[in-house]
């Protein structure tokens, strides 16, 4: 589908920002508030905004005792539903974070999450490699987030380093 | 005794920037959101920095040639050429200098016999009447208007030329007010400036943070390229104010005239920074579209807001300053600012260090984040409650 400039505009903005006021957001992009109000309704309607989510940092909360896995996924396509039957197959699991097809030298890599690594071994184990398209699977271990999405988790001197008056 | 300084006359009747005094009484201060800024926020991007870094490792710390690296010349000429249409020749009309500052000052002493007269047109950059001073011309301001933008007119222009006016220094867009000529408007000043011989400094510096007209280099106006200085540089657009680095294009006796300042003076712009904007220029195109995008939406919010809470505020197409006027508080824009600071910890600049002109009007630099600018409004909507 089409957009216009503002409602790109708009999408760019909440996407760093989702509980940004419609208020400031209408000022920002030169529209009226119910414009804005009408423009996120629209984009929701037409699933171009699928969902408000919030990036959190786990690592610095104790009790969590998570970790994500990455894993490279080599499948046979099917005849006349090419990749995406199998991808729906793997995306159903709920352990299953993302499924993206790829180009390269692997097809799909799948984002599992879990609580521990044998939880992960076992999901891998027993579910995605006994799928009949799943030729092989090369799992990955995130140890650590630096950046995610666009953000940095734990910014160096971020701080305002201008001086507070200057010509 | 007779008390004697060994200070110079010039420089002791130099009058001090005004804004000094605002960051003496600011820099100390705890919980200051400032609006006093005259520089970007970003961070000069990674990739830009890292050109410098590598240019280090190198060892790449020698002098360049006095005009800069080649390299960069070439690149700024074919950066100019695409992007504002004007041809300048990277071997004899172009100089790479140590920030925009420093190209207006080669300029003013290759072109000024003493006493010769520049108009300077007010509201403007802090430095301009000094410099003329300090290349022993003599600075003449004319004072926009309000009313009218702060706009140049030509009529404005034609009243204030005196047989022995030599050039007029312009900004646009211009640092206070953030007002933009637009080419027609242009078009008319020239032809008061051809008429008359005159030469241009035209700072074009905030070039690259025009929002809403495409913006026009003076040098691309029919008949100005021979008679143009044109300033402009690294430091807004590509947010690089502490490389220092900027550059001047003009014919090429002028350019000749600057290389011989240049090269007594400066020998030639640092080596690291040339290196940085070589990189700038090659792959920091779509880094500096994305700041004036981010510029521009945090223009249109704080504009609307001053007019919301009674701060009657032209749209400056372009620069990221905003220029309120603030004169339903019936305080003048020092005793505002000064307030302002003490009883909401809000720093913002008295449109009158700009030059008379200015007065009446604070200078808000929105180069802040959006969070700094709600709470800036906030605090200033209560102040000016309190006022009005």
């Amino acid at each position: 589908m089409h957009l216009t400039e503002k409602e790109l505009e708009i999408l760019q903005i909440i996407e760093q920002n989702s509980r940004i006021d419609f208020n400031d957001l209408a000022k920002m992009v030169d529209a009226e508030e119910s414009e804005i109000a009408d423009t996120v309704q629209k984009l929701e309607d037409m699933n171009v905004i699928v969902r408000y989510a919030t990036i959190i940092n786990w690592a610095k909360v104790d009790t969590y005792h998570g970790l994500t896995a990455m894993i490279d996924v080599k499948v046979t396509p099917k005849r006349g539903v090419g990749f995406n039957e199998v991808a729906q197959r793997i995306y159903r699991f709920n352990e299953v974070e993302s499924v993206y097809l790829m180009s390269g030298a692997y097809d799909l890599s799948v984002v599992v999450k879990g609580q521990s690594m044998n939880e992960v071994a076992q999901f891998v184990s027993d579910k995605l490699s006994t799928l009949d398209s799943v030729i092989s699977t090369t799992t990955h271990f995130i140890l650590k987030k630096y950046k995610h999405d666009g953000t940095i988790f734990e910014p160096i001197n971020e701080e305002d380093k201008r001086i507070v008056v200057s010509p | 005794m007779i008390q004697t300084s060994f200070v110079s006359k010039t420089i002791a009747d130099l009058k001090p920037s005004g804004i000094r005094r605002f960051f003496d009484l600011a820099v100390n201060m705890e919980g200051v959101v400032s609006l006093g800024v005259g520089e970007p926020d970003f961070v000069t991007s990674w990739n830009v920095r890292e050109a410098a870094i590598l240019s280090l490792e190198e060892g790449r710390t020698s002098y360049t040639a006095n005009a800069g690296l080649i390299e960069l010349r070439q690149e700024i000429a074919s950066y100019m050429k695409k992007r504002f249409a004007v041809s300048y020749q990277p071997d004899s009309q172009i100089i790479v200098t140590v920030g925009g500052s420093q190209a207006i000052d080669i300029a003013l002493r290759a072109i000024l016999n003493p006493g010769e007269e520049v108009l300077v047109v007010e509201p403007c950059f802090v430095a301009y009447s000094p410099l003329v001073t300090l290349a022993g011309g003599v600075a003449k301001t004319i004072q926009t208007v309000r009313e009218n933008e702060f706009k140049l007119t030509a009529a404005e222009l034609e009243e204030a030329i005196t047989p022995n006016t030599k050039a007029i220094i312009m900004c646009s867009p211009n640092n206070p007010t953030g007002t933009q000529l637009r080419k027609e408007e242009l078009i008319e000043i020239a032809k008061v400036i051809q008429k008359h011989n005159l030469v241009v400094i035209s700072d074009e510096i905030y070039a690259e943070l025009a929002y809403d007209d495409d913006f026009t280099s003076v040098a691309a106006i029919d008949g100005m390229m021979d008679r143009t200085i044109l300033i402009n540089g690294f430091s807004k657009g590509f947010a690089m104010t502490g490389w220092r680095l900027g550059f001047v294009c003009a014919p090429k006796d002028i350019t000749e005239a600057m290389l011989k300042i240049h090269q007594y003076t400066m020998m030639c712009a640092s080596t690291v920074a040339q290196y940085a904007a070589l990189e700038a220029l090659r792959n920091g195109m779509n880094d500096v579209e994305e700041m004036r995008k981010s510029y521009r939406q945090r223009r249109n919010y704080i504009v609307k807001s001053f007019n919301e809470i009674g701060l009657d505020c032209h749209i400056p197409g372009g620069a990221f300053y905003a220029f309120p006027s603030i004169e339903r508080t019936g305080l003048s824009s020092q005793e505002f600012a000064e307030k302002l600071l003490f009883e909401e910890k809000v720093a913002v600049v008295p449109g009158n260090v700009f030059g008379e002109s200015g007065e009446g009007h604070i200078r808000c630099s929105y180069a802040s984040s959006l969070e700094q600018l709600q709470e800036a409004i906030k605090r200033m909507s209560r102040f000016v409650e309190k006022y009005k």
